[in-house]
Parts: structure tokens; sequence; C-alpha cells
């Protein structure tokens, strides 16, 4: 029982930390949010040729063959500085995904081109109504013609979905509910009858898209695994992926953290650093708890990920709950701490503000995952269970 | 990093959780599931007594000293065992967790040689004597003060003043105590960390009757007191940094043991929600759920610190781990009230006997007081783990 990083995980992480500070500077940043795609296209491209999209693929399909722990570790240093890029969507959606559904022969034939980044990926696993979890899946997937399917409704959501070769998208069987029923197929982003629409998002840093499916028909092999079957295995998936985002609102918290305890350092009124006020530095004592807390929840459950996947549903609630709370507090006090300049476009602070609000909805909000807390728990029925 | 043990620790947690089970469904069922500080005291002086004869009463220290010489790992394992067999809330654990670890890590051969067994075998208690009237965030203002005089034995320290809030301290043989013993001084200069025997003459304890009826801590009076010229932990005048380390060992393995026993509390109000149905409440529900996940946050960020072994400099969850943890435990109590709703305002009878989670939201108060204020634990981590500016002094 070691709760500590080894060295070759700090290593990770610290050339990870490196690498960002040096490229994913504010200027760059803000202009691949600007940019189509909503990431700049050489920026991913080197995070691909170090390797960060295979991070936890087996080195059989090219990837690091790294766990769960190291993956987290990139996408918190990510989430320090807000890198746009498909890193989420690709390593951490998408090749659990394939990792988790598909079949030996599908995974050997897609991961390597994932991995490269010679093929992109972006996952459909949230209903048109936005709800978290399998009950809001809506698009339906029924056999049609000899051995095919017909892929029909619409996924929301879908980070990165303008720019994806490939939509792997969650679908059930018409009259199937819950975790029943459901299918995970890979559609080809220019196969007919599909149409995405970019959603305007007001967290810039991650892109998101509406997508349809008028009755796309899909030959037998793109349904990953077996038909009707995914459901156990897409909730583990986004299980790991809530595990990622918490990951990724720890790095947020801390680097705003950092960012307004500098500035309380330097600003001076009444004579003095506006950091020696009590009122200001118990704000940020209570951030840094806060930081803390979360920053234990989601290494814990990074490890639990890789080491006992028992715990995962009660991890991943605990740590994507505390960690976007965290995070959202942290980047609140930001912009209260920096006065004026933290509400102006131009500086940094609403840009992560926004992003924890982003993160606290996405794949479930923090009651949400509470609520499946208290089922697992044992509280039994709520009067009233939270939608999103 | 890895959660797991090795298959030597799950042996050894088999070994512990049957010994207490013996001992709990045995000769010491009359202590299963007892909390609070003081209740069934004589029987629990002897439990103390019987983890020791097993060795179980402080696995981290050295063999030589009563302990096992246990890993970080075989700690873990033995606090969540204690917890899981309902093991009585520990008495000792001024000596266990105060006094014994600064000795280890700031007492003489001699003194280590003298006082750790005894702790360890439940045949020595002791109290904190820092606060005082006029000292306590402040502590660096303590007056109560000491002086070497000689004795027909010896020259010995005589120490005189008041200590307050001293917890424990009717059934205490020793207490540890920061008094002045070089006159003029001021702050933090010239402070000695003395070890004062309390069943003397010279000392007086009187009761203090707390909010929630009973009187766990007590006032201290010194007048001429005496203890042994050797009984000074640290150099004459030093004892600022030895009552600093005191401080940093209540963030040690003991709290593992402090979180199982607030699950045991969380498990008694989820069992009353469902009965009374408030676990159906969604507001009320989510509380709980937060109760829950701020319980296992507290594990894993004792074990983050714990696993740092480094032993430099204190880590970001070790620095915000007392406000955490008394935060937490205040918004439980907060929480007992909420769902136990009109039935919770009613006491269980004369004199003023509550039940155990009425307790908790009485406790939970101090929580946030004893062992630095939330306030001191904010400037604590402002200044000193985030580098901001020094609060302006008197
Ligand atoms: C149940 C219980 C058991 C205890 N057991 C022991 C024991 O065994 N041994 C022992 O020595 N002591 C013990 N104490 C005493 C405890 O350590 C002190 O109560 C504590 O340090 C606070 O000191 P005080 O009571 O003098 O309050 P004060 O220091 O007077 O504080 C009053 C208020 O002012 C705030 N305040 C003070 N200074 C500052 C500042 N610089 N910035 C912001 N706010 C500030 C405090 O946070 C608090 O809210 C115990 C206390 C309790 C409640």
């Amino acid at each position: 029982m070691q709760f500590v990083f080894t060295e070759e995980q700090i290593l990770i992480r610290d050339t990870a930390r490196e690498f960002c500070n040096e490229h994913a500077t504010s200027a760059r940043v803000r202009a691949a949010l600007a940019a189509p795609g909503g990431y700049e296209p050489a920026l991913w491209s080197e995070l691909l040729t170090m390797g960060w999209a295979g991070i936890a693929v087996p080195e059989a399909y090219g990837g690091s063959g790294l766990g769960w722990v190291e993956l987290c570790l990139l996408q918190a240093e990510q989430g320090r500085r807000l890198v746009p890029s498909p890193f989420f969507a690709t390593a951490a959606l998408a090749a659990p995904l394939w990792l988790q559904v598909a079949t030996a022969a599908q995974q050997a034939e897609w991961l390597p081109a994932l991995v490269s980044g010679a093929h992109q990926f972006a996952c459909a696993v949230t209903g048109a109504g936005g709800q978290p979890g399998a009950t809001g899946l809506t698009a339906t997937l029924t056999p049609h013609r000899a051995g095919g399917y017909r892929l029909t409704g619409a996924a929301n959501y879908v980070i990165h979905g303008q720019t994806a070769d490939s939509l792997l998208v969650a679908a059930r069987a018409p009259g199937s509910t819950g975790d029943a029923g459901l299918s995970l197929v890979r559609v080809p982003a220019d196969a007919r009858g599909v149409t995405r629409t970019a959603q305007v998002m007001l967290d810039l840093t991650r892109p998101m898209s509406r997508v349809e499916f008028h009755a796309v028909d899909l030959p037998a092999e793109q349904v990953l695994g077996t038909a009707e079957a995914a459901g156990p295995a897409l909730a583990t998936v986004l299980q790991l992926a809530r595990i990622a985002l918490a990951a990724e609102c720890v790095g947020g918290a801390e680097y705003v953290l950092e960012m307004t305890t500098d500035y309380a350092r330097q600003r001076v009124q009444f004579g003095r650093p506006i950091g020696s006020f009590q009122a200001v530095k118990h704000r940020l004592a209570d951030m840094m708890v806060a930081v803390e807390a979360a920053k234990s929840a989601a290494w814990y459950a990074a490890c639990v990920a890789a080491e006992s996947p028992a715990e995962l549903p009660e991890a991943a609630a605990i740590a994507k709950s505390n960690c976007s709370d965290a995070f959202f507090n942290c980047a609140a006090n930001g912009i209260q701490l920096h006065g004026g300049i933290g509400y102006t476009w131009d500086h940094d602070a609403h840009l992560y503000f926004k992003r924890a609000r982003a993160a606290a909805t996405l794949l479930g909000s923090p009651a949400w995952q509470r609520e499946q807390l208290a089922t697992l728990m044992g509280l039994g029925a709520s009067a009233a269970p939270p939608v999103y | 990093m890895k959660l797991g043990f090795t298959p030597t620790q799950e042996a050894f947690r088999r070994d512990a959780a049957a010994w207490l089970e013996a001992q709990l469904s045995g000769a010491f069922s009359d202590l299963r599931g007892v909390t609070g500080q003081m209740a069934l005291l004589e029987r629990r002086i002897e439990w103390e007594q019987a983890l020791g004869r097993e060795r179980f009463s402080a696995i981290g220290w050295p063999e030589q000293f009563g302990g096992r010489d246990a890993t970080l790992g075989e700690q873990v394992i033995f606090a969540e065992e204690y917890a899981r067999a309902g093991a009585p809330g520990r008495v000792g654990h001024m000596g266990i967790e105060l006094a014994g670890p600064t000795l280890l890590a700031f007492g003489t051969d001699a003194q280590k040689q003298r006082f750790l067994l005894p702790i360890a075998r439940g045949e020595e208690f002791w109290c904190q004597g820092y606060s005082e009237p006029n000292a306590g965030s402040d502590l660096a203002n303590v007056r109560t003060h000491a002086a070497l005089v000689d004795t027909p034995t010896g020259p010995r320290w005589q120490v005189n003043g008041q200590k307050i809030w001293t917890s424990l301290a009717t059934f205490a043989h020793w207490a540890f105590v920061v008094c002045r013993t070089e006159p003029g001084t001021q702050g933090h200069k010239g402070l000695s960390y003395l070890l004062v025997p309390t069943q003397q003459p010279g000392v007086t304890i009187r009761p203090i009757r707390q909010m929630n009826g009973e009187a766990e801590f007590n006032e201290t009076f010194f007048a001429d007191a005496l203890t042994d010229a050797d009984n000074i932990v640290g150099a004459p005048g030093g004892g600022w940094a030895v009552a600093m380390g005191t401080l940093a060992f209540e963030r040690g393995v003991s709290t593992l043991a402090q979180q199982m026993s607030f699950r045991n509390e969380l498990d008694r109000l989820v069992a009353a929600a469902k009965a009374n149905g408030a676990a159906r409440d969604p507001g009320l529900r989510l509380r709980l759920a937060d109760a829950y996940s701020g319980l296992r946050i507290m594990r894993y960020s004792a074990l983050r610190m714990l696993s740092q072994t480094d032993g430099g400099e204190l880590s970001g969850a070790a620095f915000t781990y007392k406000i955490y943890w008394a935060t937490w435990r205040k918004k439980l109590g907060e929480l007992i009230m909420d769902v136990l709703g009109p039935e919770g305002e009613i006491a269980r009878g004369l004199p003023y006997e509550w039940a155990e989670l009425q307790g908790v939201f009485f406790s939970s108060r101090s929580d946030t007081i004893y062992g630095g204020t939330n306030q001191i634990q904010r400037n604590l981590i402002a200044e000193r783990a985030l580098g901001l500016p020094r609060e302006p002094r008197g």
C-alpha cells in the first residue's frame, strides 16, 4: 500500500507540465479556441507524436501500455493549461470503448489508427436531452436488411464531434430501457443520413456537436463487439471517463489557486498586498483545502480504475462530484479575488470558470453523482431523483 | 501508486480481527460500540492494558517500547479492523498519539526507556498542558513558568501557573506542559516542554462542565509543583519546536482510527434516516451522500499523507487535513439534527442524557476549536503552504 506517485509517474507528470507550460501558452490556447474545430492541429500532432493518445492502450496496438493513473496525469496537466485538444475524446472515451466493447479483431483494426491519430473518433454517448447515463440514450438501432442495421435518432454533447472521422454511437434496441439492449456502432462521420451541428458552447475550451442520424444504414461489422450487449461495458467506460474528467478538474483548480495566490501576493491595496488581508487569505486557504481533497478523490479513483474495478462506481461518483465542485469553487473565487480584471474577456479567469461549470454538467452533475452514491450507500429510492 | 495489501498484511488482518473479535465478544463485550471520551472509564483502562499486553496498543512503535514496528500498511489494517470490530474509543490517546510520538521524535534515550512502555501498556495516562486563560490560539503567550530549584534529591523544576481546557486530566498521571523557563522572555523564545507528574500536592485539577453536560476537560493549577530536572524534552528554552512537533503528530496514523469512528457515526445516521424516511428526501439524501464522500476523501487523504514518508516538508494533504475533518464532522452534526427532525430535540432523560447522534451534534462544535481553530488552520495554510504574508502581531 503506497498512495504516492512512482518515480516514473512523476517523470510523466513533469514532462507533460513542461511541455504544456512551453506550448500551451495563453496566447496559443486563445488562438486555438478561435480556430475551426476548436483546437490547434499542430499541437495535437505533437501530443500524438509523444504517444499521449495511446497512453493507456496496449503496446500491441501501438500504445504505451500504461494505466489510468498515467492517463489521468496527462489529463490533469492539460487541465492546468486548458489545452484544447481531442485528448479526452480520444484517449479517455474512444480508446476505452474500443478496449472494453470491441472484439480483438476490431481492436487490431482500429486502435493503431486511433493511437497514431490517423483516424479521429468522437463518442456519441449522451442522448439528445443531455441526461447522463443509459436512461438518456434514445437513438435506436434496428436490424435492417440482411445482417445490417439502421440507426435513427440523435445524440448531443458529442465532444470534438465536428472534426472526427468516425463516431462511436451508443444506441438502443427499440423498447429497451436502462443498460439492456445497448449497442455501440462505428459510424463514419460522412455516412449518408448523418448531420453534425457544431454547438456554440459557453465553455470555449471543449467544442461539442449535436448529431442526428436519419436512417443511417450500417453493415453488421460496424457494431463493436456483440449487438445489444454493450450496456455494462459502456457504463464502465463512462466511469473511467468521469475519473479522467475529475483529474482534469484537479489540474484546473490547482492552476487557478496558484494563479490567484500569485496575484494576491503582488496586488497592493491600502498599502499592503491583498494577500495579507485575512478575508483574502482565508478564501485562498479554503481553496487549497478543496484542491487537496479533490486530489485525494481523483488519484484514489484513478488507482481504483487500475486496480479494483468493484469500487469503480463509488470512486468515480466521489471523484467527479468533488473535483468539479472544487474546480468551480476555485474558479469562482479566482474571479472574485482578481477584482475587475477577473471579469474581463482578456483575463483567463473566465475560461477556467466556464470550463469548471461545463465539467460539472458533463457526464452527470454533482447532484446526479451524489444520487448514484446515495443508491450505492443503500439509501433506497429517492422521492425525486435529480434529472441531470 | 498501489492501494492493495500483500498476503502477509492480509494474514496480519486476519490475526488482528480474530483477536479483537474474541475480546469484544468475550471479556470486553461490555465495551463494544462504546464511544465518548470517558464513559466506563475503569473498564476502558483495563481494555488499554489488554491492548498493551498484546502489543496492539501502539503497533507502529519499536518493539522495545511495546510496539510491533508495524509498517504503514499494517497500521492502516489495524485501524480498520479496530473500528470494524466496534472496539471502544481509546482513553489513552493523549499518551499514544501525542506524548509517545513526541518522545520518540525528540526525547532522550533515558526518557524513551522511562515513559514509552508504561504508555503502550496502559499503565500511565497523559494530558496536554498547553492552553491557558490568556494563551489559546496565541499559545506562545503562556504565563505558566518553571525554574530549577535545589531539593534534597537534587535540582528539580518547580512549576507555577494555570492551564485550562486540559482534557482527561482527572485520571492522568503525567502532563506535558509548555511553560516559560527564562524569565523576561516573550513569544516563542524561552519556553520549555516539561513532563510533570499530575498526582502530587502541587497540582490541582478542577473539572469544567461542557455544553454537552459532561466534564472531560479541566482547569489545572500548578502551585510549586515539582518534576525531575531530566523531565524536559528538547533544550531548556527550546520547547516551542517540540510543542509544534506534538501538534503535527495529531495528523498521524491515529487519524485513520478516528475516521473509523466517524464512519460508525455516519452508519448510525444512515440507519436513522432509513428508519424515519428522511433517506427518501432528495435534499437530505444528497447531503448524506456528500457526507459519505467526505468520509472516503478523508481516508484517501490520510493514506496520501501517511504514504509520504520522506519526513521533510508537510505535504498539502497534511496541511489541510485538520480543517477538513473538523468541518466535515461539524456538518455531520448539523445533518444529524436535520435527519432526526422533531424527535432530535428530545433528550433521553435526566439529568441531561442524550443519544449518541445528539452527542455528535454537540461534540462536533469543539472539533473546529481544539488542536488549532479553523481560523488558525486557515492562517497556517495561507502562510506556510501558500506563502502569503504573515499576520500582523501586537
Ligand atoms: C473540547 C476541547 C478540548 C480541549 N482540550 C485541550 C487539552 O487537552 N489541552 C490543551 O492545552 N488545550 C485544550 N483545548 C483548548 C484549545 O486548544 C483552545 O480552546 C484553542 O486553541 C482556542 O483557544 P481559545 O479557546 O483561547 O480561543 P481564542 O484563541 O481566544 O479564540 C477565540 C476566537 O478567535 C479566533 N482567533 C484567534 N486568533 C485569531 C487569529 N489570529 N486570526 C483569526 N481568528 C483568530 C479563534 O479562531 C476563535 O474563533 C481544548 C478545547 C476544547 C474545546
